[in-house]
């Protein structure tokens, strides 16, 4: 029998109203204009969230979902752990389902630490009783005696991260729904976090692991599912799945209206950008792969001698903080005559640069003292997976920096200590 | 580390709750049993929910009692000194300061609920339990301050020398009374509020509305005979008499009007349920 069997779900939402609310004003407006205008409309805001997805996950299974962000992963884990109702199809599910959607759910900050273990540990489903016998337990992984009576608003974020895994790691249902909540805390707690991850996989309850992060998913989970557009891609083992979607991501993907921004630019009488590609070994590129570099690639025709024409690059992170910036003929003595011709420009970000986040390049093309060329610049979004040697001794880890170049590190034992006892 | 955890070895699932998880209905069972089974949550939500509020104010329980003592001052002069409003034979401060502790759990308790769902939007998003847990805490957490106010009222009526005769037996029911209204109209309103934010807007006119349309400031024996029973459609004119009469004694129990009451109460309390139960599959996606 299996712990988990969906069949043929689907859900359905309305886009731009996707989990808003309304104000009635905007009911009695629309029912107003109702009789004015076709129903045709009503269809055209609509989408399929997930679309007849159907699997089976047995009993004791780890299981992974990977896709990129809006595949359907996090509406899948909501339909499951009953945030969220389906709009067809159904699911059956034989055991209590544990969800943990993100950690720390209902901490209130002015409640101390030991008040917020039975607080958090009511909400995410555990007895009273259950909280009491492993509050210890919860405690003690979570490094915080000393404060257990202080307000958590006067924690660090790193205690506060600590306490709020402790209490969502010793939740003990048959069945386990997780969302990213690995990514928390130092180092060394991330690695402490990744071995109960580990111990959770393999207890013997059948858990469910979203993640971007394809290492950790590698580790965990015996078995993936790949969701891309709300559709099954792939199911299979881990490592096939992971693979399988690694390779399609790092081909070809997202740029899609790229080329429609381009077009849409208003002329500039000097400049004209004729195409522009982010690219990894040569095709293009969606998703990025840290390990290897990557290319952008500027094709464009200057109509006439231009004195001071450059382009610049800028790269944002999705906070829109500018994180890098480099101009095209920057490095020039003096200000450069750029003359009339066709051009290719090409800046290459080396491997090993990106840590895994999203990003954003911006292109601005130039003319010093004069004007640009564009009223605003044109951006490509792209995503970083992490693929290379940085980190990989740590697979849970994900880093909050922004870039993860190789460093330099040299480390060598100055003496042997003979007696010492290797303690965790 | 993980001792806890290991001990649960394979799981066949043969012995395993099943549950169905299926498109929306439009009619569903209100399964209060599921309710009991979250009992724990509930108590640790009121419990959050007091502990915070006295936490947070510096004032803390005394806003319990300020709140309806400074209305009691102003209505014994506006109302009962100066505008001579009748009072039954009972010294004016009383009179209104037993209607007073009941109106003030009553409002306290439909506010609160009525913005419980939003106000606990996080929870909605991240975690399944049985979603009536929430505004029944809401209205749970305000018994508190009620209790500290009721001293308050047994130590004016203690000044004024008035003893309660045997009626105060029926005092609890009229305290559910008040409770039940509350949530049945907070089960409406935090429902509502979720898909229309309008709700907490027109909260402060509702209950002003209200406190006028229910006989706190004056006694509903102003209300001709004929028009009492119509009168109890407020259920909270049948709980504010009920308390006058179970504690203060002198007016006549207030059958009629409190028979309505009640009725109307369990109507609203019932569709309430269902309209709760209804809109509460939709509650994460539109919140």
């Amino acid at each position: 029998m299996s712990a988990i069997s969906c069949e043929q779900l689907s859900k359905k939402y309305a886009i731009g109203r996707r989990e808003r609310y309304r104000a009635l004003r905007d009911v009695i407006a629309e029912a107003a204009a109702r009789p004015f205008r076709g129903s045709r409309k009503e269809k055209a805001d609509l989408i399929w969230a997930l679309k007849d997805v159907s699997f089976e996950v047995p009993h004791g299974k780890a299981v992974g979902i990977i896709g990129r962000n809006g595949a359907g992963k996090s509406t899948l884990l909501k339909i499951l752990s009953r945030i969220t109702k389906p709009t067809q199809g159904s699911v059956r599910v034989r055991g209590r389902v544990g969800s943990l959607l993100e950690v720390g759910t209902g901490f209130h900050p002015e409640l101390t630490g030991r008040e917020n273990i039975f607080l958090n540990g009511a909400i995410i489903g555990m007895r009273k009783a259950e909280i009491v016998r492993k509050f210890d337990e919860i405690v003690a992984f979570a490094e915080v005696e000393k404060f257990l009576d202080t307000p958590v608003k006067r924690y660090s974020s790193g205690m506060y991260v600590r306490l709020a895994f402790a209490v969502a790691a010793h939740l003990e249902t048959e069945i386990l729904v997780i969302d990213e909540v690995l990514a928390v805390g130092d180092v060394a707690f991330q690695r402490k976090c990744l071995g109960k991850m580990n111990d959770l996989s393999h207890s013997g309850r059948t858990v469910l692991f979203v993640s971007h992060n394809m290492q950790a998913v590698r580790s965990l989970c015996s078995e993936a599912i790949w969701l891309d557009h709300g559709q099954i891609k792939t199911a299979g083992s881990s490592a096939n799945v992971i693979e399988k979607y690694l390779d399609a991501a790092s081909r070809n993907e997202t740029l899609g209206d790229l080329n429609a921004r381009l077009a849409a630019m208003p002329p500039d009488p000097a400049f004209r950008m004729n195409y522009v590609s982010l690219e990894q070994d040569g095709v293009t590129a969606g998703t990025v792969l840290s390990g290897k570099p990557l290319d952008l690639i500027l094709g464009y025709t200057l109509f006439r001698d231009t004195p001071g024409f450059h382009i610049c690059i800028r790269l944002f992170d999705v906070d829109g903080s500018m994180l890098l910036e480099t101009i095209h003929n920057g490095h020039s003595a003096e200000l450069p005559v750029v003359e009339g011709g066709d051009y290719v420009s090409r800046v290459s970000f080396p491997a090993e640069f990106f840590a895994a986040h999203a990003f954003e390049v911006a292109i601005l093309p130039s003319i010093a003292s004069q004007r640009d060329c564009w009223p605003r610049p044109l951006t490509i979004p792209f995503a970083v997976e992490a693929s290379g040697k940085v980190n990989r001794a740590y697979p849970g880890y994900a880093t909050p920096a922004k870039f993860a170049p190789l460093m330099n590190w040299r480390t060598e034992r100055l003496s042997r200590v003979m007696s010492a006892k290797v303690s965790q | 580390m993980s001792t806890a955890l290991s001990n649960h070895q394979s799981l066949t699932g043969e012995d395993l709750p099943t549950l169905l998880i299926t498109p929306p209905n439009r009619w569903i069972p209100l399964q209060l049993v599921e309710l009991w089974e979250y009992r724990e949550l509930l108590y640790f939500l009121v419990w959050r929910d007091i502990k915070v509020r006295y936490k947070q104010t510096a004032l803390g329980a005394a806003w319990a009692v300020m709140q309806p003592l400074f209305m009691m001052l102003v209505f014994s002069l506006f109302f009962g000194r100066l505008a001579k409003v009748p009072s039954d034979g009972i010294p004016y401060p009383v009179f209104t300061f037993c209607a007073l502790i009941p109106w003030q759990l009553f409002a306290n308790a439909l506010t609160e609920s009525s913005n419980s769902l939003i106000g606990n939007q996080n929870l909605i998003t991240k975690v399944y339990f049985a979603r009536l847990v929430i505004p029944i805490a809401a209205v749970l957490s305000g018994l508190v301050d009620f209790l500290i106010a009721f001293v308050i009222l047994i130590a004016l009526m203690l000044f004024y020398g008035i003893v309660p005769g045997p009626a105060i037996l029926a005092l609890p029911g009229f305290i559910l009374l008040a409770v039940l209204t509350a949530l049945a109209v907070g089960l409406w309103l935090s429902a509502l509020n979720v898909q229309y934010r309008d709700v907490r807007y027109t909260m402060n006119f509702l209950v002003q509305f209200w406190l006028f349309a229910t006989p706190v400031a004056y006694p509903s024996s102003i209300v001709p005979e004929s028009w009492r029973a119509l009168y109890g459609l407020n259920p909270m004119a049948g709980v504010v008499e009920g308390f006058r009469w179970a504690l203060l004694g002198k007016s006549a129990p207030p059958s009629v009007m409190l028979f309505v009451s009640v009725l109307v109460v369990l109507v609203l309390l019932v569709g309430g349920l269902y309209y709760f139960r209804r809109m509460e599959q939709e509650f994460a996606d539109v919140v």
